[in-house]
Parts: structure tokens; C-alpha cells; sequence
């Protein structure tokens, strides 16, 4: 198929390469949209109050901070042609534990940030080694690390269990100058995510593994490590992402993770994307994008007061149309 | 010549300079002994040539040299040291490297990434993208094509054939002692050919050990010095090429003498009405496409990588159709949108691309003979299916038609040989009556003794009328099975030629030579 299209190619696109190297995730055109869309209901319906007040447009972004943390963390797993579907419980037990362990003390913060980034890398580790030794389909693996620890929170926790001290609280609601701290926290994980998948030999294994696992092996990657590597990584993500939570919150919950739909969520803004599924293709800028359009749609929706189930059907619909679309442009690159 | 001698006394004399040595390697997967006690030397300096069926072992042994397998027993000596690999990156620091088969380049990572995947340039962790991308041009000049491929190129956009040439630089970027070669020529074009085989000679004259495995017996005659045969896992023998002819070597990998390679041409009064006419038909692949097939012949499609060979065969069978032009198949007007409307019209295409485009490969053998059957049936139809209506006999009739070598046609066909891959495909296409076949590169990869059934096969398709448009890459296919030959030149045809023209002339066509005038005057004579 692809025979002489790459010929073709180079002679209809005769762009410098540099030019295309930099080329913008297709996810923000439906950010634009979606951007767009929204505005003009906002004119029609709150006489554009909302898309006037930076307030609520800086509030997009940290609305989308645990979602978009997590989902950098997502990204990596998925590249690596694997998937997290532990995450959300991650999150709760992060939340959980480290409040209880805090008790509303300063002095106790160092030792609860260790604990939980203690219980981030065991669960990393176990799911990395089921996938990779055990050889258990990841969508298995994470999904039965995901019910082990909700037996165990559910089993411990009720509700809301201790207390964040107030120093902790900066990490939610601290603000440099007029920036969120949590929106620099976000703009640095995409930023480490970003710069460890396209320049670093961890990035390129990465994709080598999820492009072709068996590629990238008999080129030397040792593969098993570059994958619980990532799995490793998600997990810390999904850790902050807990600890961000539950500095928002001021007290963790066991429900925290599932209400927020975590694990789903972080697939579906991934994908939309422009991350492929089946591994080796797709980036964290796209990620963001998905996640912003997210925060977007959820912003605009709680303004307008619709009913939120609204919300989630149009969720679903972007999904099925940002991926159709990619489908349908990819099939074109190569026809 | 000196260096043939040296190797012939040391390889019985002195052991102890060969670069690398496997002894007595015995590897067994589950049901099958794929190599059974074989030692084989390979010295510096040396192309050595690996041949022998499909199934024979050849691919397991450079697995295990290249250290992805790990043998149950026997040993591995580099420059007199015994090694032992677990892991292929092992066997490429002590300067092995290997090209395999199946193409091993990540489709959306650039060509330096692909390269030096695994070892990229880096500190602390951080890669040296420029560095990388410097590194990358280099080794492409070394072997002469940085003109032709960009470090910075998506793989995905590349050829087959650049795509080929990406691996042997990621190859050689190794700083190889040993380059092992796993059919290094299957997807590549003569010129290709003959670029890869200047590099072999370059790499050979630096002292490194060449390796290769091939099914082309005239390429292994023209590079190699020395060619070791195996058979059923085991070694047949290894053999000076001066010692031996091509026959020696056919008969040493199959047990028996192939007298012909290929059957009787068509004679005249074998070819009766057009079947399919092609006017001056254009997409965006082609310009002007003219030509006709008739019933009971094989028209050979002739040209170098990127002419629109396969091009012309997917807009025949839409895959990507033809926007303009008229197509006349059994003298009614068509335009083929889609593989359906194709098979619906009764044409079958043998694709060149076995894996993704011809078999379902964990499908059983039945399921993909009656894919074609099934396809053009109504949706709401009760499928054809085991035991039930003509299924029963269709498929063991048309398995035993062209003669698929398998213990249940229940296997998967992932677990088939090339040559019993293709039959299948084949197969398939009988199943659904077509009567007129394309086939892309029928014989690629395949071992000989298959491939000359396979050609029987075609021959014998013509027999019983039907018509075969026969794309390929190997002239000698080409001038051995055409009928008529076509000749494809920058997206059009280029000229036509009668059968049995010489190699030369087609490959001047090939290469924009005009010799136009006179294939047609001997085309028009032999018409007459």
C-alpha cells in the first residue's frame, strides 16, 4: 500500500522537515470548536458572562489539573502500547492516606508525601512485572491492581478520613502572582512528560516498545524494564494527582478517584489526543488538549447549569468523532 | 581467487581463524527440531551464503547467532572465544548484527530513531537529537543513499525498498564483525540489488563476515564465495561456489533434481478472446494506462520499485481505482470502485503483502479459502460452514487442488510455510470462480521448490482459461512465465514485449530506455 506513496508524499508535501516536526496535535482544532461552540452559547445564554470572566477561564484549567496530571502518566502507559486502568483507585488511596497520616499537622507532610509515593511505586511495580513477567494483558493486570486496592480502601476508609494542614493547602489553592500554583504544577508534569517521551532514551524506547515490542527488543531495548518503567511513572502521576485532590478537598476520600472516572477519563483524553490505543504514536501536548476540551465542556455546562448527564453525552461523541476523524486522515495520508 | 583457496584449507585445516563458528547447535521448539546438531564456519572477509527450503532452519540459526534465540545445545565461538548470548543486544556489542526477514522499523519514528533505537546518543538519559540525526546521515552516506533517504523522515512515508535500505544502515551502524542478511533482496529491484551488492563487497573488503540467507540462486552465485546448505534442521553441507553449479545447489536443498523451473509458455492457439481492456486510464498514481489481457495467457508486468507496478494491479482490483479511462471487462464497460465490485466481476488479486493483505494468519486454513465465498454472499445468508453445503467439498477439493501441505485444513494458517501461505491465498481466489487473476510478486520469499509449483499452478490457471496479469520484481519469473510482457516506466507503460524477450531489453524499458519501435515491430510480427 505504501509502496509509492511516499514518493507521493514528498513530492505533494514538499514542507522542510522542520516545519513539520513542529506541527500542531490535530486535537486543538477541536479545542477551537469546542471553544467556539461554547462562547456562542454562552452569548445566547448567560449574555457571555462566562467566557468574559478570566476567573472562570483560569477555573478551566484548574478544574483540569487532576485530570490532566494523571493523564500525562496515561499517555506514557498507552505509548508504551499498555494501559492504567488503576489510576482512579490510586488517586483515592493517595487521598486517604495521606490525610490520615497528616492529622492536619505540618510536621507529618514529609512523611505522608513519602508514604504515598512508597504505595505509588509498589503499585507501578506490580503492575508493571504482571504485565511484563506474568505476561497479563495490561487491560487484566490494572484492572485487578484497580479492585485490590478498592477492597482495601473500602474495606479501611468510609469517608472523609483525616486532615490536610493548611500549609499543605497551597498546593490546591496557592497562587503565584495570579497564576494557580496547581496550573504551574500541571504546565511542569506535561513539560517532564513532553520532554522525557522526545528526548530521552526512556522516550524513545517507549515508543519503540509500544510501535514494536519485538523491534525494539532485538534492536537491544531491554523492553520488560522500559515498560514497568512507565507503569511506574503513571502511577506517581495518579499519586499527585491524589495528593493534589486531596489538598482541594482537605480531607481525603475513598470515593475521590471513581467519582472523578480517573481511569476513563484519562483513556478517553488520551486518545482523544491523538494517542494511538494499540501503542508507539501520540504525545502529551495532544493529551492536554483532550483534557482541556474536558475542562472546557465541564466549565461552560456547571455555568449554564445544564443538566450534567448533557455533559457527558457530548464526551462521549467527541471521543467517537476525534478518533473517526484521525482514522479517516491517516487513511488518507496512506491511500 | 587467493582468498577462495585460504578459505577452502583453513575451513578443513585450521579451525582457529574463522571469525565466528557455531558447533554442533541443536534447537528444538515445541513439535519440531529446527536445528539438529549443526556446525558451520564463517571466516573474514567471506560471503556466505545460507540456502535451503523454507522450514529448513536457515532463520533459526541466525536467530540463535544474533542471540534472540538461545540454543539448547552447542556452542558459539567469536574470534576463538566461546560466547554465549541471552539477549540480542549481547550479540551486537561483540559485533553481530542482523537484518530479519519481516521488516523490523518502527512505522512513526523517524529513520534516525529507527537507526540507532536502543543506542541513541545521549547523557544522562537525555538524547543528543542532533547528534543522533548527524550520526543517522552518516551511516546513510556510507552506504550511499543519504541523497535518496532523510534521517528525519517518517518511516511511514518511505518504500518498501528505502525502508529496506534504512535496516542495512541501522545494521552496519553497528560496527559489525559479522552482518547476518535474512533474504536482504526480497523486496528489493535489480538496481537495488545491485547497490546492496557493491555494499556487501565494500563491508566484505573491510574483513567483516557477510551472512546471508537467500532463495535467489543466481544472486547467491553472483555474491557469495561459499554456501552452505541445510535441510529439515540439519546441515546438508557447506561448499565452495567454485566447486559447484546452481543444480548442485538445488539438489542438495531439495534432495532431487528441478529440471525446469518453469512450465511450457502459452502457445497461440491457447489465447482466445480479451477479457479485460484497459483505455487510457489514469488516477493519481498512473497516467494512461493501455493494455489488453486475454483469456488463457500470462501477461508479465515488468519495472523498478516505484514504476506503479503494484499501483496498477490495486486500481484494477480497486483498491485505489482508476478516476479516469474506460475498462472493458468480457466486452462490457465497468468501473471498479472496490475490492466487492472486483471480486463480484470475478477477479482475484494474490496480493504482494502475504500477512496484511492476503490472510487472516490466526484464522484456520478453511475459513480464509471461503473468505471471498462468504464476502460477496448476501449479509443475511447462513454462511458457508463446516459440513454444511458445499463447503465439505470446497475446500478439501480446492486444498487438494493446489496441493496445501498441512495435517487439518482446522490449522491456523500463521503456522504455515510461505509457500503453503501462498497456496492458500490461492486458494481463496479459486473459491470465489474469478477468472481473471493479478497476481503482485506470487514467489516472494518463497523457497524453490514451492515457487515452482506455484508456477505450475499459474500455468495451469491459463489451461482452464483463465487470464493472469503477473506482476514482478524477478526478471527471470518475468521471462520465464510471460506470455506478453509489459513493461512499466514512471507510473506508465512504458512498452510492450513479446515472451521470452532478453532481460536487458526489458530492463532498458524499465529505465526509460526507448526501445519502443522496436518491441513493437516484434510484438506486431508476432501477432501476425
Amino acid at each position: 500500500m505504501t509502496t509509492a506513496s511516499g514518493n507521493e508524499l514528498k513530492r505533494l508535501h514538499g514542507l522542510p522537515v522542520r516545519l513539520r516536526s513542529i506541527h500542531i496535535p490535530p486535537v486543538y482544532y477541536f479545542l477551537i470548536l469546542v471553544f467556539l461552540v461554547g462562547g456562542t452559547l454562552d452569548q445566547i445564554f448567560a449574555d457571555g458572562q462566562i467566557f468574559s470572566n478570566p476567573a472562570i477561564m483560569l477555573n478551566i484549567i484548574v478544574r483540569s489539573v487532576a485530570l490532566g496530571i494523571v493523564a500525562v502518566g496515561q499517555t506514557l502507559v498507552i505509548i508504551g502500547a499498555s494501559i492504567d486502568l488503576s489510576v482512579a483507585y490510586t488517586i483515592s488511596i493517595t487521598a486517604v492516606m495521606s490525610s490520615y497520616i497528616m492529622q492536619g499537622k505540618t510536621a507529618n507532610v514529609p512523611l505522608a508525601i513519602l508514604e504515598v509515593f512508597g504505595i505509588g511505586l509498589l503499585i507501578g511495580l506490580v503492575n508493571g512485572l504482571t504485565i511484563t513477567k506474568l505476561k497479563v494483558n495490561p487491560f487484566i493486570a490494572t484492572l485487578g491492581t484497580s479492585l485490590i486496592i478498592k477492597g482495601i480502601i473500602n474495606a479501611t476508609f468510609s469517608n472523609y478520613t483525616g486532615s490536610v494542614p493548611k500549609s499543605f493547602e497551597y498546593f490546591g489553592y496557592g497562587t503565584v502572582g495570579p497564576i494557580p500554583v496547581s496550573i504551574i504544577i500541571l504546565l511542569l508534569i506535561v513539560l517532564v512528560g513532553w520532554f522525557l517521551l522526545s528526548n530521552t532514551k526512556f522516550g524513545s524506547h517507549l515508543y519503540g516498545v509500544g510501535g514494536n515490542s519485538e523491534v525494539a527488543r532485538l534492536s537491544g531495548v531491554r523492553t520488560d524494564r522500559v515498560l514497568i518503567g512507565a507503569h511506574v511513572i503513571c502511577s506517581m502521576t495518579a499519586i499527585l494527582a491524589g495528593l493534589f485532590l486531596v489538598s482541594q478537598m482537605r480531607s481525603g476520600a475513598p470515593w475521590v478517584g471513581p467519582n472523578g472516572v480517573y481511569d476513563l477519563n484519562s483513556i478517553a483524553t488520551t486518545v482523544i489526543g491523538g494517542t494511538a490505543l494499540s501503542g508507539g504514536k501520540g504525545g502529551v501536548w495532544g493529551t492536554l488538549g483532550g483534557v482541556l476540551i474536558f475542562g472546557v465542556l465541564e466549565t461552560v455546562f456547571n455555568q449554564l447549569g445544564v443538566n450534567p448527564y448533557l455533559k457527558t453525552v457530548l464526551q462521549g461523541a467527541i471521543i467517537v468523532i476525534a478518533v473517526a476523524s484521525y482514522t479517516i486522515r491517516s487513511k488518507k495520508e496512506a491511500a | 581467487m587467493t582468498e577462495q583457496t585460504f578459505a577452502t584449507e583453513s575451513s578443513t585445516t585450521r579451525t582457529s581463524s574463522a571469525l565466528m563458528e557455531v558447533n554442533s547447535i541443536t534447537k528444538r521448539f515445541p513439535g519440531v527440531l529446527a536445528l539438529d546438531n549443526v556446525s558451520v564456519q564463517f571466516f573474514p572477509g567471506e560471503v556466505h551464503a545460507v540456502v535451503g527450503e523454507n522450514g529448513a532452519g536457515k532463520s533459526t540459526l541466525m536467530k540463535i547467532m544474533a542471540g534472540a534465540y538461545i540454543p539448547d545445545s552447542g556452542e558459539i565461538h567469536l574470534e576463538g572465544r566461546k560466547i554465549s548470548f541471552t539477549h540480542p543486544k549481547e550479540a551486537q556489542v561483540a559485533g553481530i548484527s542482523i537484518i530479519y526477514q519481516e521488516f523490523n522499523l518502527l512505522p512513526e519514528r523517524t529513520v534516525a530513531h529507527n537507526i540507532f533505537l536502543g543506542r541513541e546518543p545521549s547523557k544522562f538519559g537525555v538524547v543528543d537529537i542532533r547528534q543522533l540525526n548527524k550520526r543517522a546521515e552518516e551511516m546513510l552516506k556510507e552506504i550511499g543513499v543519504e541523497k535518496l533517504i532523510s534521517p528525519t523522515a517518517l518511516v511511514s512515508t518511505l518504500s518498501v525498498a528505502e525502508q529496506q535500505l534504512v535496516e542495512i544502515a541501522k545494521a552496519i551502524s553497528f560496527k559489525a564483525k559479522v552482518l547476518i542478511m535474512d533474504e536482504p533482496t526480497a523486496a528489493l529491484t535489480y538496481t537495488e540489488v545491485k547497490l546492496l551488492d557493491d555494499l556487501i563487497q565494500r563491508l566484505k573488503n573491510r574483513g567483516m563476515a557477510i551472512i546471508f540467507i537467500s532463495h535467489r540462486l543466481i544472486e547467491v552465485f553472483d555474491i557469495a564465495e561459499k554456501i552452505t546448505v541445510l535441510k529439515d534442521g540439519q546441515l546438508v553441507k557447506t561448499v565452495n561456489k567454485t566447486d559447484v553449479t546452481p543444480a548442485d545447489v538445488v539438489f542438495l536443498m531439495v534432495g532431487r533434481t528441478l529440471d525446469h523451473y518453469y512450465p511450457p509458455l502459452g502457445k497461440p492457439e491457447d489465447f482466445g478472446e480479451v477479457v479485460l481492456n484497459v483505455k487510457n486510464a489514469s488516477n493519481q498514481f498512473l497516467k494512461g494506462i493501455n493494455f489488453e489481457l486475454r483469456k488463457g495467457e500470462v501477461l508479465g508486468i515488468a519495472g523498478l520499485q516505484g514504476s506503479g507496478r503494484t499501483e496498477l494491479a490495486q486500481a484494477l482490483f480497486g483498491v485505489a481505482p482508476f478516476k479516469s479511462g474506460a475498462i472493458h471487462l468480457h466486452g462490457k464497460a465497468i468501473a471498479i470502485k472496490s475490492p466487492v465490485k472486483a471480486i463480484k466481476n470475478k477477479m482475484g488479486f494474490v496480493t504482494e503483502d502475504r500477512k496484511s493483505e492476503g490472510l487472516a494468519s490466526r484464522q484456520p486454513i478453511r475459513d480464509n479459502i471461503l473468505l471471498t465465498v462468504r464476502a460477496i454472499q448476501s449479509i443475511f445468508g447462513v454462511i458457508y460452514k463446516d459440513g454444511i453445503g458445499k463447503s465439505r467439498k470446497l475446500v478439501p477439493m480446492l486444498g487438494k487442488q493446489v496441493d496445501i501441505r498441512a495435517d487439518s485444513f482446522d490449522r491456523e494458517v500463521q503456522f504455515l510455510s510461505g509457500g503453503n501461505q501462498q497456496k492458500v491465498v490461492l486458494a481463496k481466489w479459486l473459491a470465489s470462480d474469478a477468472d481473471v487473476f493479478i497476481f503482485d510478486e506470487p514467489t516472494r520469499g518463497i523457497d524453490v521448490e514451492s515457487k515452482a509449483s506455484i508456477h505450475d499452478m499459474i500455468r495451469d490457471l491459463t489451461r482452464r482459461g483463465i487470464a493472469v496479469l503477473m506482476i514482478s520484481s524477478e526478471l527471470p519469473e518475468i521471462v520465464g512465465m510471460s506470455d506478453r510482457i509489459l513493461v512499466m516506466c514512471d507510473r506508465q507503460v512504458a512498452g510492450e514485449l513479446p515472451a521470452k524477450s532478453s532481460e536487458q531489453d526489458i530492463m532498458l524499458v524499465a529505465t526509460g530506455h526507448s526501445i519502443k519501435t522496436r518491441a513493437e515491430n516484434t510484438s506486431a510480427a508476432g501477432k501476425e
